[in-house]
């Protein structure tokens, strides 16, 4: 971008972004977001900052994965915006050679929203955890993924406040024993993916820390949704609510519990990928034996089902003893992004109405002459 | 028939009605005709928060009042010289209001047993004698109007509805206004209704004949236009000027237009206005709260956007956290804060002057911003403006302080020509590329290096290359803005964020002091919507041989340079203001110099004879 500041009314995004030829491959969300003339690494996308999370945090892996991850994207480091709210995760912005913005607590998606809608030329990434984003910003969290701006939510869900210490989260399991709750939590806790799916989430994906080849492949198929994108990423914090996912992260164990979904294949796990899925009476997914089960009525996953019905009942396998978690993308449905419809109306208007005349709209339809 | 004209320097007239009767519309457009006659103008609509209150109850009313002038006038008056009373509760409502002799217009046809009793009246004022101190003019306006619109294939309850329009047309007639205006708009709006713009039009023509014909009205009234300053004039309210002072802005600063807003009255309107101007580049979103409505708005500052938020009093609380964090980030942001009573809902459609403090104090920490005040609806144009001009050359949140009697209120406006508007793209420049040549990366960015002159930190736009860089509500280190927690590294930030603000002191026009023959020991002082108000009160003391001066504060914090020296160049300082103090506890304060402190907080402006009456004794005392 030069020093001049744009030369009026359009939005600078558009001006920077014919500056540029349209890649010949590129993932759907950066079609607009020009692409690096040089090819990035992982080192580039390290701020000089001393990253401070505890030690073991989950946080570590998700950042060295995010990073590696970074250079996949072939933009230019200006062109990548790292905005977060408050808690353990969203000091991640800090540890990233982007610009970014550490915001206040549950607003993110908010500010995002505002810059991703303005600037279509910057690929805008969300860093949340399950506290600032389903407690104290749960309003913003589902309005944007209503709404499906061109942005990128990563929400660390480590079912605990770690950075006030270790207060029950609304993701904690009814019943937690915390310093808050002496005597056991007595809310329901929210199932993220349930939740952004019923607020109309294009996107929906669910990984682990733990797992970097898996938490590499959704955020690549994150990074190809062109609109909101929510990822849960399962988090452990080690201080406060340590193994709070090992059974699904433990060797042996996981493979027992994980549902692995993978778009147009059968869905098979369990021992010896032994077990499917099948619709029950009301609509509830079951797991049944894959032998002797009618082959027709098991599931072949399909992220693009438009009908959110499937995703949803996926969702609903889970269960406080992980006996089924499944993990990928949930749902994978595209329809036109907020700001792209937003820039449209703009060029609609201008189209019909003619570029805005500054002169003729303060004058108005009635006037009068004085002397 | 020929009637007597009666020349008349200026009248007050009330509309008053049903919520439902249209007496805003009504009200705008007999405003519109009287701009357009040339006619220095001043409105107060006054109406209900509830969109449609149960009919002919008190609660219910809605007022529309107007005055106009053949001389520059400043206040939309204290007492109509003619109310429109739709019925009874209009009646009741508004009365005290008009003095003895003044002229009131009944809707006979509503004063009806039931809605008589509904607001407490046991017999018909029409006819009991208790009018008789005034001009009575009782006329059935619904059932003549259903008359007049008899052989129009329009419903019983369409007809009834264009009473509106007759008594428009009556009006129109009894003071001589021109009508195309009128007629051209009822062909706009009901132009996908064929049969409703021929009954409105019929209703408005009847009306007017009524009065020209019938001998209810014996005469003519005629108030010739005001010599206003040479010009190309329309007729503007606060809302509307302050949409298209930011789209002006926009414009003049080749920054596009970000507004994120939540509807609430009485700002709902600029987001109205805003929304339809598209083709100006601007970006309307309505947000799901006003956290959010702000947010974004910041979000698009920090992408080098014009953001702008709008709302009212309980908005604003909403918004501090925000605003707080763009304080601490340092990134221009407006926001709109059409005030209303308060506390908490308070009164949503009255005014109020309630939130100075707020807006100057309302964050957690030192968290110092920029505030303006409008003191006219055509002000707030010139206010957005300049608000823009401080948040952009100063990497500030600027509070613009409008209120709902500035927001629905009118008034004529000369038309700025383009030339005239600042050049608002000279203030600021975006911090420039820094990229490597030769291999050789330029020196490290530092986005809280400041310019020497301004106080004001780089605004570093994403896209621009070499340039990135975090930030955050968390402290940051003087110049590296890395996170610090350094004690003396705070204490540092804080003054400097304080010191940038206080340094915009220099860059304001000093306030300037109306004081004709410098013999004045009195001062009348004022921020924001009083100025009409003050304004006419000191022309009736000087009028009436009282000497006083008066000077007006477009700009709350900071304060101009020269305000302390003005303060103590008076031996009286009167600070009128509609709430309990606030501007007067500043003053006191910073300046360490008493003022008199004249507070009233009925959601409605001041009367000029009020103000009158507290200025002479002031005057008397000193």
């Amino acid at each position: 971008m030069s020093d001049d500041p744009m030369s009026d009314g359009t939005a600078n995004g558009e001006a920077v972004a014919a500056e540029f030829p349209e890649p010949a491959h590129r993932f759907a969300s950066l079609t607009l977001v020009p692409k690096a003339d040089e090819k990035l690494a992982t080192k580039d996308f390290k701020s000089d900052q001393e990253v401070r999370w505890c030690p073991g945090c989950g946080d570590y892996a998700i950042l060295a994965a995010f990073q590696s991850f970074l250079p996949e994207l072939e933009i230019p480091r200006e062109n990548l915006v790292i905005i977060s709210g408050i808690g353990c995760s969203s000091r991640l912005p800090y540890y990233v050679n982007s610009y970014g913005m550490h915001s206040i607590h549950g607003r993110a998606p908010a500010i995002a929203t505002g810059l991703a809608s303005s600037r279509p030329d910057l690929s805008v990434w969300v860093i949340t955890g399950d506290g600032d984003a389903l407690s104290i910003g749960g309003n913003h969290l589902i309005h944007a993924l209503r709404r499906n701006v061109n942005i990128k939510i990563l929400l660390f869900n480590n079912r605990i406040y770690g950075l006030t210490k270790g207060q029950y989260s609304p993701t904690s399991e009814q019943g937690k024993v915390t310093k808050s709750t002496p005597f056991g939590s007595l809310d329901t806790p929210f199932n993220p993916v349930s939740l952004a799916i019923g607020a109309e989430a294009g996107f929906v994906a669910r990984t682990i820390d733990s797992d970097r080849k898996h938490l590499t492949s959704v955020l690549r198929a994150a990074a190809d949704h062109k609109g909101t994108a929510f990822v849960e990423i399962y988090q452990n914090c080690p201080i406060y609510n340590d193994d709070a996912f090992a059974p699904v992260t433990e060797p042996g164990e996981r493979d027992q519990r994980l549902i692995r979904l993978e778009q147009a294949q059968p869905i098979r796990f369990g021992a010896d990928r032994s077990q499917g899925l099948r619709f029950g009476r009301y609509g509830a997914l079951e797991a049944v034996p894959v032998a002797g089960s009618d082959p027709d009525s098991l599931l072949v996953h399909n992220a693009e089902e438009t009908d959110p019905s499937y995703a949803f009942a996926l969702s609903r396998l889970d269960s406080s003893d992980f006996a089924h978690t499944p993990i990928g993308v949930f749902r994978n449905v595209e329809r036109p992004s907020y700001d792209e419809l937003m820039s449209a109306q703009i060029d609609t208007a201008r189209q019909q109405q003619g570029d805005g005349d500054l002169a003729e709209l303060l004058a108005g339809a009635d006037t009068w002459q004085v002397g | 028939m020929t009637k007597q004209v009666q020349q008349l320097d200026r009248v007050i007239i009330r509309f008053a009605g049903d919520s439902g009767d249209g007496m805003q519309l009504a009200g705008d457009r007999f405003t519109q005709e009287t701009a357009t006659f040339g006619n220095d103008l001043s409105t107060l609509p006054n109406f209900p928060a509830e969109i449609r209150a149960p009919a002919g109850t008190l609660p219910g009313v809605s007022s529309f009042q107007l005055h106009f002038a053949d001389h520059d006038i400043l206040t939309p008056g204290d007492a109509p010289d003619v109310l429109v009373a739709m019925n009874p509760a209009a009646l009741k409502a508004n009365l005290a209001d008009v003095p003895r002799g003044g002229d009131i217009i009944a809707n006979t046809d509503e004063f009806t047993k039931r809605n008589l009793a509904k607001v407490g009246y046991d017999a018909s004022p029409l006819e009991d004698g208790s009018l008789d101190a005034y001009q009575l003019h009782a006329i059935p306006l619904t059932s003549v109007t259903v008359k007049a619109l008899e052989g129009f294939d329009i419903t019983r309850k369409d007809a009834e509805r264009a009473k509106n329009m007759f008594a428009l047309g009556l009006l129109s007639w009894l003071y001589n206004r021109p009508v195309d205006g009128t007629l051209k708009y009822l062909e706009t709006r009901f132009a996908a209704r064929p049969e409703i713009l021929a009954a409105n039009k019929a209703a408005f023509q009847a009306g007017w004949n009524y009065g020209e014909t019938t001998e209810a009205f014996s005469v003519q009234y005629e108030v010739k236009p005001a010599p206003l300053k040479p010009g190309k004039y329309r007729n503007i309210t606060g809302n509307v000027a302050l949409a298209y002072g930011l789209v002006a802005a926009s414009r003049r600063s080749g920054l596009p237009l970000f507004l994120g807003s939540y509807p609430i009255t009485p700002a709902s309107d600029v987001l109205h206005e805003l929304s339809k101007l598209k083709r100006f580049g601007v970006r309307t979103m309505q947000a799901e709260d006003e956290i959010s409505g702000v947010g974004a708005a910041l979000g698009a500052s920090f992408g080098g956007g014009l953001g702008v938020t709008t709302t009212s009093g309980p908005g604003m609380c909403l918004k501090a956290e925000t605003i707080g964090l763009a304080a601490s980030v340092e990134l221009p942001l407006i926001i709109c804060d059409i005030q209303r009573a308060g506390p908490s809902t308070g009164m949503p459609t009255k005014t109020e002057q309630a939130d100075l403090l707020m807006a100057i104090f309302g964050r957690n920490g030192e968290s110092p911003v920029a505030v303006v005040a409008p003191a006219t609806p055509a002000d707030c144009f010139d206010t957005a403006l300049e608000a823009v001009r401080i948040a952009v050359k100063y990497r500030t949140p600027v509070i613009i302080l409008s209120d709902g009697y500035l927001a629905n209120g009118s008034e004529p406006w000369r038309i700025p020509s383009l030339d005239a508007l600042p050049k608002l793209r000279d203030e600021f420049k975006f911090a420039s590329g820094n990229v490597a040549v030769d291999g050789k990366a330029g020196p490290p960015f530092l986005p809280f290096a400041r310019d020497q002159k301004t106080l004001a930190r780089p605004w570093a736009v994403p896209g621009t290359p070499g340039l990135e860089h975090r930030i955050g509500g968390i402290e940051k280190a003087d110049i590296t803005g890395s996170i610090s927690y350094d004690p003396d590294n705070h204490d540092k930030m804080v003054r400097l964020r304080q010191a940038k603000i206080d340094g915009i002191a220099a860059d304001i026009a000093p306030v300037e002091v109306d004081d004709p023959d410098g013999s004045a020991k009195v001062l009348v002082l004022g921020w924001g919507s009083t100025y009409g108000s003050i304004g006419a009160a000191v022309r009736r003391v000087r009028l009436a041989g009282g000497a006083v001066a008066q000077a007006h504060l477009r700009h709350l914090s900071p304060f101009p340079a020269n305000l302390g020296d003005v303060l103590r160049s008076y031996e009286k300082v009167l600070v009128p203001e509609i709430n309990l103090g606030q501007l007067a506890l500043l003053l006191r304060g910073r300046y360490l110099t008493d003022v008199v402190s004249y507070n009233r907080v009925r959601g409605l402006p001041f009367r000029a004879s009020e103000l009158a009456d507290v200025i002479q004794d002031v005057i008397a005392n000193v």
